[in-house]
């Protein structure tokens, strides 16, 4: 409780520290319009047109309800990931032999494309939720997986007989001594595995279904709609910036205090 | 009568083996130290005499009523503030929050912290400091028997002098019995009431040294005086290897 206190204080300063980052997007912006002038409205809309285009866009209830779709695919993918990712790495890493034994599986499903995970998956589950929520958790489960497995392996063996010469309870042992170091990898894995969710399930329903933010830009695609797959793209990056930048990385901020 | 016994303790790593037959007895109110050059075995008879390793061969027998360890480097908990990691054996005894904190400030002050430290990270503070904190974290719980490994070896004369005082006057006060590990023999003369001299390859006891002055009138002459003397010594020149080549 405290802790969300501290953070939600320290909230207006860290936003304070975000103008660096609004100019650097506006220069963007600046250099996108540029490459309108260049190449014309067909190839790249210029900024305006394209926020103008975002703004009937989201008038519009069609378009809600897609996106709505989307992020439902997504946090389920996403959520499954996280829970067994999390759990799966954490069990492997106190053991030696599902350490080394996980490697060579995690190896097999970072290396293997995600596209063509896409093909097996509209193979096996046919065009629907099933086939995009799978390919988002193949996709983003190893990631969870991988560090929460890092953060128990490197647990350090020093403090481990640090907590033992003053007989440390197990929840204090847990919660003072494990706990801090593991959340230290598993929160950036988690944030890693958030931004592929969110770029996989697109990709994903673009080419597996007919409903989502995808099937949307499928659709802006065959009819050469230039500024609605533009707007897309925007929904897209500013939903996965507005998690990072807003939520995600004020959290990060106080839990990394400590580091140097 | 509280005490530690140690009899007819053998130990291995594998095939090598690290110490063999140590006996001795660290009665309350004594300090105990174990001399000897590094890789001799001695951490591994603290952590023995501590029951951070398995006996595997005799027997450690320890009834004092609470101990702690103070580790050769600091160890503190990189997320948790200088307050934080002073309490933390406090509230491993079941010590209530806030007379935990309020006892680990009154401790950091007399180990020469201040108040600005508190909120501290590990990372901001200095070797010296950090020494500091471990040290207090040690003694806040006032251990019956305290084990120190080489705590004193990486820091400067006037710190590890400052730290020593603060043991010889609970030494003094009979507050505290030590088993204390040391290479450094000068350091041993000025703390202990008994020296074993552990020499290496397995690590064996080959001679026991008594001092009967206590340690608070011992001054600078006499501990010199001792070790010019204990330097003549024909088994510490041939544990610690002494004789030019």
């Amino acid at each position: 409780m405290k802790f969300i206190i501290k953070i939600l204080k320290d909230f207006p300063a860290y936003l304070w520290s975000g103008w660096g980052a609004i100019a650097s997007i506006f220069l963007f912006i600046a250099l996108w319009d540029v490459g309108n002038q260049v190449y014309g409205n067909l190839v790249l809309p210029s900024p305006l047109e394209t926020f103008q285009t975002l703004f009937v866009m989201l008038q519009d209830d069609s378009l809600l309800a897609e996106i709505k779709t989307t992020l439902y695919r997504a946090s389920v993918g996403f959520g499954i990931s996280l829970l067994f990712g999390s759990l799966l790495g954490l069990f492997a890493g106190f053991f030696v032999t599902a350490s080394i034994m996980s490697r060579p599986i995690v190896t097999i499903l970072v290396g293997m494309p995600p596209i063509a995970w896409i093909v097996l998956a509209m193979i096996w589950f046919g065009m629907g939720d099933e086939t995009v929520i799978f390919t988002v958790i193949v996709a983003s489960f190893p990631i969870i997986f991988v560090g929460a497995l890092q953060g128990t392996r490197t647990l350090d063996g020093d403090l481990k007989e640090m907590a033992k010469s003053f007989k440390l309870p197990w929840h204090m042992k847990f919660l003072d001594v494990y706990f801090p170091h593991i959340f230290s990898y598993v929160f950036p894995a988690w944030v890693s595995a958030l931004g592929m969710s969110w770029k996989i399930v697109v990709m994903a329903e673009l080419l597996a279904t007919s409903d989502g933010i995808g099937a949307s830009l499928a659709v802006a695609r065959s009819q050469l709609d230039t500024p609605a797959a533009l707007a897309l793209v925007v929904i897209m990056i500013g939903s996965l910036m507005f998690i990072e930048y807003i939520i995600l990385e004020p959290i990060k901020r106080e839990v990394e205090l400590w580091r140097n | 009568m509280e005490k530690l016994e140690v009899k007819g303790l053998n130990h291995s790593f594998g095939f090598t083996k690290i110490l063999k037959d140590i006996d001795f007895t660290l009665q309350k109110g004594e300090v105990l130290s174990i001399v000897g050059p590094s890789g001799g075995g001695k951490t591994t008879l603290l952590h023995l005499c501590a029951n951070l390793l398995d006996v595997e061969e005799g027997k450690v027998t320890n009834t004092f009523r609470s101990s702690a360890f103070a580790f050769q480097d600091a160890r503190l908990l990189p997320w948790k503030n200088v307050i934080d990691n002073i309490s933390l054996g406090l509230l491993a005894y079941g010590c209530k929050k806030n007379v935990a904190t309020q006892q680990s400030k009154e401790i950091a002050i007399r180990f020469g912290l201040e108040e600005d430290d508190f909120d501290k990270f590990p990372k901001d503070l200095s070797g010296g400091m950090r020494q500091r904190v471990s040290f207090a974290r040690a003694l806040v719980v006032k251990p019956s028997l305290l084990f120190l490994d080489e705590p004193f070896s990486a820091l400067d004369i006037g710190l590890k002098k400052e730290l020593q005082s603060i043991l010889i006057n609970m030494i003094d006060k009979k507050e505290i019995s030590i088993l204390f590990i040391t290479h450094d023999l000068m350091e041993a003369i000025r703390l202990s009431d008994k020296i074993l001299l552990l020499k290496a390859d397995p690590g064996h006891v080959v001679k026991k040294f008594s001092y009967d002055m206590p340690q608070k009138d011992r001054d600078d002459k006499y501990v010199y005086a001792q070790s010019a003397k204990i330097l003549q010594d024909e088994e510490i020149i041939d544990t610690f290897e002494l004789e030019l080549k």
